[in-house]
């Protein structure tokens, strides 16, 4: 793990919010938490098993989206929260819409 | 370094940062913060009149999320300038950005339709690409202050993101 990611653990652990740990997410209660900070999903690549909740925290002052080409498309406010209800066809890559430098993955257990 | 800039860079940026080429001449962070916020600035004019001027969907909503982004930024930017109590400085890289920005603005007021939204679209690609270079090979390097350093560096991000989102719709234009 780098410095950096860790010390986005220590300060997340700081402001007392409780995420899923960085590389690896775990459903608790069936949602996963990404969260989304300097332009990044946090973490990246996630899995999931069908109808766990995947929920996206953006802490960015700037709008997101969860993009899937030719699939679906949440947008994700400035500050917000979005979340889908995953399905059987979920084991796909998504990106930002509007920042297509950030991507990731969620795979289907 | 000249050799560098001139490899990277086009157009105005290469001109106005060659003067920053040799490493004592780097520009200070209160020429940065100026740079950066004028960057910012003039890419949201630009958007302005897109959003005033195109019919096309996809231009409108790509020239909002500059709008968005650049000024969401850009409060960053005043917050950071104003808790570390610096004052941007105006330099000849900022007046220079600003001189061909109205240039170009100008030069895309008289188009119309496609040809306006092939244009913009255009200068968009090229115009973030040129701030990414510059972030990239003198802005960032350049940068004393680490919180200015890192929020250029979220800048770099932005832009980045901005210049594939740009390179998107300009596919989709063809
Ligand atoms: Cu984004």
């Amino acid at each position: 793990m780098t410095t950096r990611a860790l010390n986005r653990r220590v300060f997340l652990a700081a402001g007392a919010v409780v995420l899923a740990s960085g590389g690896r997410s775990r459903a608790h209660n069936g949602t996963i938490h990404v969260s989304i900070e300097n332009l990044a999903f946090v973490p990246a690549n996630i899995e999931a098993a069908v109808g766990d909740r995947i929920e996206w925290t953006n802490r960015d002052p700037f709008d997101h989206t969860a993009t899937v080409k030719g699939g679906w498309d949440i947008v994700i406010p400035a500050g917000q929260v979005a979340t889908r209800i995953v399905q059987a066809g979920d084991t796909v890559e998504y990106y930002c819409r509007f920042h297509p430098n950030m991507t990731g993955t969620i795979k289907v257990r | 370094m000249k050799t560098i800039l001139k490899a990277a860079l086009g157009g105005a940026f290469l001109f106005v940062l060659a003067q920053f080429a040799p490493a004592q001449d780097k520009p200070s962070d209160p020429q940065i913060a100026h740079i950066a916020y004028t960057a910012g600035v003039i890419d949201i004019e630009a958007a302005k009149l897109a959003i005033s001027k195109s019919k096309n969907t996809e231009v409108v909503e790509f020239a909002q999320s500059m709008v968005k982004d650049h000024e969401a930024v850009n409060v960053q930017a005043l917050d950071l300038v104003k808790k570390l109590n610096v004052t941007p400085e105006d330099n000849p890289t900022s007046q220079a950005l600003t001189k061909a920005a109205e240039e170009k603005r100008a030069e895309l007021g008289k188009l119309e339709g496609a040809a306006f939204d092939k244009a913009y679209i255009d200068n968009e690609v090229a115009y973030h690409k040129q701030v990414n270079d510059a972030l990239q090979t003198l802005l960032i390097p350049s940068a004393e202050n680490a919180e200015l350093k890192s929020l250029l560096e979220t800048g770099l991000k932005l832009f980045q993101g901005h210049q594939q989102h740009a390179e998107h719709v300009a596919a989709s234009l063809k």
